[in-house]
């Protein structure tokens, strides 16, 4: 972003938007069992919520609300909450992701199906979200070099 | 059944792929590229894709328009051909 100017309205409209969004999308993130949604589709727009604060406060006040370093880390973190879901269930003797192994004693196995698949879902959100505004960051740090 | 809305869907989807292609602004383009991904989105909808349409809105019309503008702080905003 080259001349940064900075409009109230545009500000304003922002700030009082991007919560909305990331409320919607922790809500499609956790009802994607039940409805259309998921994973996929919250982690989206949570990474438009962030776009939109980047887009409308510009890169220096906006790295207070998700820092340009956590990108790759966090997308890291939710990959890793995924394959380490499907890996536990491996381990413990059945295909990729067989929630109903995972190991928890006292709990029923399509309980343990429920909160596996949340589990994963939330994983795949936070890789998502994480991932894509990574991808910004790095396509606007070309532009401060060049 | 919803042919008429299926209709002017398909007319709207027509025109702003026409407009993007041959407005000379390029963020006008992006934008209308935007608009078209959204129609796309409504179409799927209504065509009772709701998953498929859900993805595309997020995707084809947010994120998809935020880096395509990005990609236009590189460049000039005018086409020269």
């Amino acid at each position: 972003m080259t001349h940064f100017s900075e409009s109230p309205i545009i500000v304003v409209v922002g700030r009082l938007i991007a919560p909305f969004i990331q409320l919607f999308g922790l809500y499609v993130i956790f009802h994607g069992h039940y409805g259309p949604g998921g994973g996929f589709q919250g982690g989206a727009m949570l990474a438009a919520s962030f776009l939109l604060i980047r887009l409308c406060v510009g890169e220096e006040a906006s790295q207070m609300h998700f820092k340009r370093s956590l990108g790759a880390p966090v997308g890291i973190l939710g990959a890793a909450v995924f394959f380490g879901i499907g890996l536990v269930t491996m381990g413990a003797g059945g295909y990729f992701l067989d929630y109903s192994l995972l190991p928890f004693e006292d709990v029923s196995a399509s309980k343990l199906r429920f909160f596996g698949i949340l589990v994963v879902e939330i994983g795949i959100g936070i890789a998502v979200a994480a991932t894509l505004v990574a991808i910004f960051d790095e396509l606007m740090g070309g532009a401060d070099n060049g | 059944m919803h042919w008429k809305l299926e209709l002017i869907l398909l007319v709207m989807l027509l025109l702003t792929a026409f407009i993007s292609l041959k407005v000379r602004d390029l963020l006008a383009a992006v934008v209308m590229l935007g608009v078209f991904s959204f129609v796309v989105a409504l179409l799927f909808v209504v065509m009772g894709a709701v998953d498929v349409g859900f993805t595309e809105a997020v995707v084809g019309a947010g994120v998809t328009t935020v880096l395509y503008i990005v990609a236009l702080f590189h460049s000039t905003r005018e086409t020269t051909d």
